[in-house]
């Protein structure tokens, strides 16, 4: 389910700033990263583990909005490619930046105390955390669904994904608007990997790994679409699972054929909207 | 300025690295000169007809392969393993890039990624043929004993042979491709970058052309990738891998895409400047990200672009 | 020479073109004209098979040309410009010409000829009979807003059509350049004998070189005959009444 807060962020982006995000999954690890650091001070003890977590995400968020601001805004004008291309750049210089702030070794976060003890289900031991992130995990996305169709902010979201000139033209502060997506979705981002580090090793390459599967998910659940980024990781999820247990020569294989299959059929997703 | 005969000097240049003596330096030279034609193939997709990939190095991948498995396990020719390369990724182009050309833009973009990701699976865990992920070490060198038998040359080691026939074959398709885009079909390209409506209203079938365009970019990758698995004693998985795409990527974008040297010239530029950096740092990644963030921000026409615009301000511009 | 019969096209529920029909006789000068939003271009659109059409029929000399792709139809003779400026630009005045040429002779798919001198002749004296001529190296997207026009009007010339569909040619201009231009426009069609439908809004340009005028209003027509019957018709006036400025 982390995977579908990193797609949400990436979907996000693409749907109102019409780009896709290669930095996204360096700012998961970042987030991963930063909570790892605020552990490493704070401990997480007392619920302290929720405010790394949160601290780390609005820490993603900060550096999301920094970027967009200061130097993405540059490169409104120009040409999808060059957008595209800086936040790979993007990616290196963050990516390299992780390992030399903290090194090439593994990290890991233990699980806040409350939730250190695990399940037995079905014959099967699962600990609560992995449990608990399950859960969140659709939680999360009903928030983030209430905030989009709710809120001011949200309306607005909708309509610039929808039609940005005319946004514009309507005299919204379509720069500031932009600004918050990037902010919102690096928040995303930067959760996921704050969230998923007491579950698995925070290294440099996380984000390699997981901004393919995130393209992949997205693809599958539609560009922009909310709901599809839901679905496609779910999608995702199961293939993968499937693949691993029954086919696991062809599992890779699968994902990829799969996302290929999506865009020959029905290029903009099973659930999103045709791009104009 | 443009008497002098630039391609053929550094055709010759190129031919006297070996004279140097220096193991090292024609390693270097054969490596940037394999990475000038596997870019410039994809500048012919990029800069020319207005396509960009992301899946290029899926061609480049299944070349390498080709050959590799050709030469070592069937122990055919290089002269026959070599074009195969080319045929067959021309082949797997003609067939990724029917479905390709039906999209726009991102979705083209993720398409063709996509492709290579199932070329780079397939590659990954078909152990039985292509090695699966410990890939195929110890790809035999071509018969190059005839190199031997010739004055000048019978000093020089097997590899610098190799150099030899490298530079020979890719001058060859180098020039092949300079033809190419300097032909009509090369313009009807040019037309579909600036403006495929228009193109489209001119009777330029665009989808035609651009499939076209992606076969004869597909093959000439494959041929790089061919000359590449025997250069690098050995085919691995990772050519395939979505982070060599990006590499030939960023390399066109170095050079230029607006010029057909471009992309040499990015290549050239690229692995001089990986090689000097990687001896005092680690931190490649981020350096190369920053050197990005500059031609970003500063000379979108890359290196070839900015030297264009000084040369124009230097000597008189050309006419139509 | 041109038959529109019942062309429909609808987008998402609003009906942009409704079942419009009419006649463009051979070697004449007819107009479409209508405010804006009518409809005008995407009845272009639907001729040029450039969009596909929910109903209706586009016979081109007896031949039903329906749906016919773009660049299929310009090797029967139909040649089409642009409202928005819709050249190659950033290649230069010459190129852009000579890429038409190459692709209407038929040299389109030749992989070894040099580009540079291919039909150069052709290329200039084309360029000499729009006035475009001394700025054949200059770059297309550098040219002035008129001169842009004009270079695609050569465009659609080079590919020597039969029928010339010129999609509002005056748009933007001043009163200076729209007389220019339509003097221009009116010249070669009759040096060349082509058949000329164009559409516009102002009114003067069409009835100063127009024979047969058809008025579209919300998708259909609601006139169509010379420029005097259209003048007079009662619909036509209250339409425009309100239009003009």
């Amino acid at each position: 389910m982390f995977l579908f807060l990193i797609a949400a962020g990436l979907s996000l982006i693409f749907g109102v700033l019409r780009v896709l995000n290669f930095a996204h999954g360096t700012f998961y690890m970042l987030g991963a990263y930063t909570t790892y650091q605020l552990v490493q001070w704070l401990g997480v003890s007392g619920g302290r583990f929720w405010l790394t977590a949160l601290g780390g995400a609005l820490a993603i968020a900060a550096l999301g909005g920094l970027v967009e601001r200061f130097l993405f805004r540059r490169l409104y004008g120009k040409d999808e490619l060059y957008q595209l291309l800086f936040t790979y750049a993007l990616a290196l210089i963050l990516g390299d930046a992780a390992k030399m702030l903290w090194g090439t070794q593994q990290k890991s976060v233990s699980r806040p105390p409350e939730l250190t003890s695990a399940l037995h289900l079905f014959g099967a031991t699962i600990p609560t955390y992995n449990l608990f992130i399950i859960l969140l995990g659709p939680a999360i996305a009903l928030a983030f669904w209430l905030v989009l169709q709710r809120t001011r902010v949200g309306r607005y979201i909708r309509a610039a994904a929808l039609d940005r000139e005319t946004l514009g033209a309507l005299g919204t502060n379509v720069d500031a608007l932009y600004t918050w997506v990037f902010v919102i979705a690096s928040f995303l981002g930067g959760l996921g990997g704050a969230l998923i580090s007491p579950m698995r090793a925070t290294t440099p390459g996380m984000d390699t790994e997981v901004i393919v599967e995130a393209f992949v998910v997205v693809v599958i659940g539609g560009l922009g679409s909310f709901w599809g980024t839901f679905l496609g990781a779910l999608i995702y999820g199961q293939v993968l699972s499937f693949g691993i247990l029954f086919f696991p020569r062809f599992s890779i294989f699968a994902v990829f054929a799969l996302m290929a299959a999506v865009l020959i059929v029905r290029p903009w997703g099973l659930l999103g909207r045709p791009l104009r | 300025m443009r008497r002098i005969p630039w391609a053929l000097l550094v055709l010759l240049a190129a031919l006297l690295v070996p004279a140097a003596g220096s193991r090292f330096y024609t390693f270097l030279a054969n490596d940037v000169i394999i990475w000038a034609l596997f870019a410039t193939s994809l500048n012919l997709l990029v800069g020319y007809t207005g396509l960009v990939s992301f899946g290029h190095a899926a061609y480049f991948g299944i070349g390498a392969y080709t050959t590799g498995i050709l030469m070592k396990k069937a122990a055919l020719p290089f002269v026959l393993a070599f074009p195969a390369a080319g045929v067959l990724a021309g082949a797997l182009a003609l067939l990724f890039g029917t479905f390709c050309v039906r999209l726009t833009r991102i979705y083209f973009a993720m398409l063709t990624l996509a492709f290579a990701q199932i070329v780079w699976a397939i590659c990954f865990k078909w152990n039985e043929v292509t090695g699966g992920e410990q890939g195929m070490p110890e790809v035999p060198y071509p018969d190059l004993a005839w190199m031997g038998s010739l004055p000048v040359l019978r000093d020089l080691r097997t590899s610098d042979h190799f150099y030899l026939l490298t530079v020979l074959l890719v001058a060859l398709c180098l020039w092949i491709l300079h033809r190419i885009v300097r032909s009509p079909f090369g313009r009807m390209l040019t037309t579909i970058r600036e403006n495929a409506e228009r193109a489209e209203f001119i009777g330029v079938h665009v989808r035609r052309y651009e499939l076209a365009a992606f076969v004869l970019a597909g093959a000439f990758a494959g041929l790089a990738g061919g000359l590449f698995g025997i250069f690098n004693r050995g085919v691995f998985p990772d050519f395939a891998y979505w982070t060599k795409s990006s590499e030939v990527l960023i390399m066109t974008l170095l050079g230029g895409m607006g010029t057909f040297w471009g992309p040499s010239v990015g290549a050239l530029a690229l692995i001089l400047l990986n090689q000097q950096i990687v001896s005092y740092t680690e931190y490649w990644p981020f350096v190369l990200g920053i050197i990005l963030v500059v031609l970003l921000f500063g000379f979108p026409g890359g290196l070839a672009g900015a030297a264009e615009l000084l040369g124009r301000r230097l000597w008189r511009p050309r006419r139509a | 020479m041109l038959e529109v019969r019942e062309l429909t096209k609808a987008f998402d529920g609003f009906v942009a073109v409704s079942r419009v029909s009419f006649d463009v006789p051979k070697g004449g000068v007819s107009a479409i004209i209508g405010p804006n939003g009518a409809g005008k271009t995407t009845l272009f659109n639907l001729i040029t098979g450039h969009l596909r059409a929910d109903a209706g029929r586009v016979v081109l000399n007896g031949r039903d040309v329906t749906g016919v792709p773009p660049h299929e139809l310009c090797r029967i003779g139909v040649g089409r410009s642009f409202q928005r400026t819709n050249i190659f630009a950033k290649l230069t005045v010459y190129e852009n010409v000579q890429a038409a040429f190459l692709s209407h002779r038929g040299r389109g798919w030749n992989v070894f000829a040099s580009v540079r001198d291919l039909y150069r002749d052709e290329t200039m004296s084309l360029l000499e009979s729009l006035g475009l001529a001394t700025r054949a190296g200059e770059i297309a997207g550098f040219l002035s807003h008129g001169a842009q026009k004009q270079l695609e009007l050569g465009l659609a010339l080079a590919l020597e059509p039969d029928i010339l569909l010129l999609d509002e040619p005056t748009a933007g201009m001043s009163a200076t350049e729209t007389r220019e231009t339509i003097r221009l426009i009116d010249r070669v069609a009759r040096d060349r004998g082509l058949t000329l439908l164009f559409t516009e809004h102002d009114m003067e340009v069409v009835f100063s070189i127009a024979q047969k005028v058809t008025v579209l209003h919300q998708g259909r027509v609601i006139a169509d005959g010379s420029p005097a019957q259209v003048r007079a018709d009662a619909e036509v006036r209250r339409v425009y009444l309100g239009e003009r400025h």
